[in-house]
């Protein structure tokens, strides 16, 4: 059966779970590395994206296996949703030998090269051009792949970002800008840093493709960006994609940052009736998934998350004798 | 064998290269244009495409980044940087990025790209059109800092930059690019972290770096009819430098005499001496000699240009110093 959506489209019952699960999956690793944040068991920094799930989620599900995906300092989220293992990013959480980056690299900076995650890293707008570069490496290999880079409302007052939108659209590269929109860089709020909620506008001034999407509503992220990524492949250029969205907790750790910000608590209160995932369970039900189904997906997932911990906590330290180890990449053949 | 200057080698590696490997694209500000690259990317465009010489707007940040992008998903980019001053806007995908990636990620990722920088100085240009900071990149780990001084090297250099699969640091000097020498036809590598010993010698060892390289050999001539036997080593590699090399030499000369172009207060110089000292400082019969710049911007009057700069004088006058 096909389930109405609020943009008066449709998707499939089976694809609409799968959101389901994949936020799901999202939130609750997060939640559960806050509370080993707050316990002091995980301690390297941890910017959780709680409240922001539909966007990698809806951007992913439009993607190709060898489409790259690139992220900064929050993306626990674009790592699971391209298909990241769970449990290696768990254990490189743990700083642990098993981890995705071998300990050497924690929450902010996650890889999967067979996935397409190249890496994740916390300079902000760092991965913006790198992203553009894998685009003009598929254009110059003459494959279809596309880029995503991922990013923050912060990440858009770096000259990175306009001088990458700039190349992107002056060489049609395919490459996908998602801004996820969250109001706030750190503790400083959106208006405290431009003159105008107007994010978006820098993709016709530098002459590319704008569209500014719910980031709360996953069916309308994943319609935006699977338009986006056609646009992309088939040669018409990239794209900017402002999600707009709100952060739970706070720039980093599980706490919420109550105190920054004059109306936090009342945009928390208004966004946390927006949850993306109520939202999605709300619309399966009302299309007669039975709730015994959608709380098989929390428990399912709850499970695996349980199992990942244990993964990490089980997993041995780095070897501290490979401490210099891959400083530099061992000579490839020509 | 024939010969062909400095800027014609870096061009001929270019094009041999481009030739060789698909994965292999140029892209930069003016790299069409000889007032930025002299002849030593002349006509790149008319043979390889514009899909392959890419001359792209004065955004160091993005075209450094795309190509670290492009390097980490199958390309072999080499990125033109006209100035090394220019270069400094693209500190963060260099440092932060370039550099750090194949350790970050255990390896899993790896960077192979050609980071160019022309130092450009002199000519009134003044401080921001001159400057020479390869020990700012020869600090960080993860990056290979290379500077030839002869048109074999400029050449040989440039190829195993490309192929040596990690980010390499190319720094070549507009001072040289008339230079002549002899340059073998096909492709060839100099190898990354292997020193040359342009004059062997028995009372002083000079080690230098890019153009001092080539003024000390007129330096060694001078000192040679002075009675003064030097042994020369170009360094060609600054990260990671010839260690051996330097240490072999100073064993047997007991002097150092060290020139890099570049300021002095903790440069390659700096780094040099302080290895020899702490290695092998029984050996040193006398203290050690550095030759650099001093710890000023560049100036524009040529007369003051003339006070800063130094040369195969300045280097004589050290040689004489540590003989004493």
């Amino acid at each position: 059966m096909k389930l109405q959506n609020s943009d008066g489209t449709s998707l499939a019952r089976e694809q609409l779970t799968s959101f389901l699960y994949r936020m799901q999956r999202i939130r609750m690793a997060e939640e559960r590395i806050g509370q080993l944040v707050a316990r002091r068991e995980v301690r390297t920094p941890c910017h959780l994206s709680i409240g922001q799930e539909a966007i990698p989620v809806g951007v992913c599900a439009a993607l190709n296996e060898n489409d790259t995906v690139w992220g900064g300092h929050r993306s626990h989220g674009h790592y699971l949703a391209k298909g990241g293992d769970l449990n290696a990013m768990m254990a490189e959480i743990f700083g642990k030998a098993t981890g995705c980056a071998r300990g050497r690299g924690g929450s902010m900076h996650l890889v999967a090269p067979a996935q397409g995650i190249f890496g994740t890293v916390p300079l902000v707008a760092a991965t913006i051009p790198l992203a553009v570069g894998a685009a003009l490496s598929a254009k110059l290999r003459g494959t279809d792949q596309v880029a995503v880079a991922f990013f923050g409302d912060g990440a858009t007052d770096e000259g990175h970002f306009h001088e990458s939108l700039n190349l992107a659209a002056l060489y049609r590269l395919p490459v996908l800008f998602v801004c996820e929109n969250n109001f706030y860089s750190t503790h400083l709020t959106l208006k405290e840093r431009r003159i105008k909620d107007n994010i978006v506008e820098s993709a016709a001034l530098h002459g590319l493709a704008g569209v500014v999407v719910d980031g709360n509503d996953v069916t309308a992220v994943y319609r935006a960006a699977h338009e986006a990524v056609e646009c992309a492949r088939s040669g018409e250029g990239p794209t900017l994609l402002e999600c707009r969205t709100y952060r739970w907790r706070g720039h980093v750790g599980p706490a919420a940052d109550l105190e920054v910000g004059a109306d936090r608590r009342r945009e928390l209160d208004e966004w946390q009736r927006r949850d993306p995932i109520a939202q999605c369970r709300a619309l399966l039900g009302a299309g007669g998934v039975p709730f015994d189904v959608l709380d098989g997906v929390t428990a399912k997932v709850r499970e695996e998350i349980e199992l990942a911990v244990m993964f990490a906590r089980q997993s041995p330290d780095p070897d501290d004798s490979g401490l210099l180890q891959h400083v530099y990449a061992a000579r490839r053949g020509c | 064998m024939r010969t062909l200057t400095y800027a014609q080698a870096i061009r001929e590696a270019h094009a041999q290269l481009l030739a060789e490997d698909p994965r292999v694209f140029l892209i930069g500000q003016g790299v069409r244009n000889p007032w930025y690259a002299g002849t030593s990317l002349q006509d790149l465009d008319k043979e390889f495409g514009r899909d392959r010489i890419i001359d792209s707007p004065v955004s160091e940040n993005a075209t450094t980044g795309a190509a670290i992008g492009a390097a980490i998903t199958g390309m072999r980019p080499i990125v033109f940087h006209p100035r090394m001053d220019f270069m400094l806007l693209a500190a963060d995908p260099i440092m932060n990025q370039a550099a750090n990636w194949s350790y970050l990620f255990a390896g899993q990722v790896s960077v192979p790209v050609v980071i160019r920088a022309v130092i450009n100085r002199g000519g009134e240009q003044g401080a921001q059109h001159s400057q020479a900071v390869q020990a700012l990149f020869a600090h960080v780990p993860g990056l290979k800092v290379v500077m030839p001084s002869t048109p074999y090297d400029a050449k040989g250099l440039l190829i195993a930059a490309v192929r040596d699969g990690n980010p390499v640091l190319y720094i070549d000097d507009r001072w040289l690019y008339e230079l002549e020498g002899e340059v073998p036809e096909g492709l060839y590598e100099a190898p990354i972290g292997s020193a040359a010993i342009r004059r062997s010698g028995r009372d002083v060892t000079v080690v230098a770096t890019s153009y001092m390289a080539a003024e000390a050999v007129k330096a060694a001539a001078t000192l040679a009819q002075r009675g003064i036997d030097v042994e020369l080593i170009d360094l060609r590699s600054i990260k990671p430098w010839d260690r051996n090399l330097v240490y072999s030499s100073v064993g047997k000369t007991g002097r150092l005499v060290i020139a890099d172009a570049a300021w002095m207060s903790g440069g390659i110089a700096a780094e040099i001496a302080a290895s020899v000292a702490g290695e092998i400082f029984h050996a040193l019969k006398a203290p050690i000699a550095r030759v650099c710049l001093p710890d000023a911007p560049a100036p524009t009057s040529a007369v003051l240009e003339q006070a800063y700069y130094v040369g195969a004088e300045d280097i004589v006058t050290s040689v004489e110093k540590v003989l004493v």
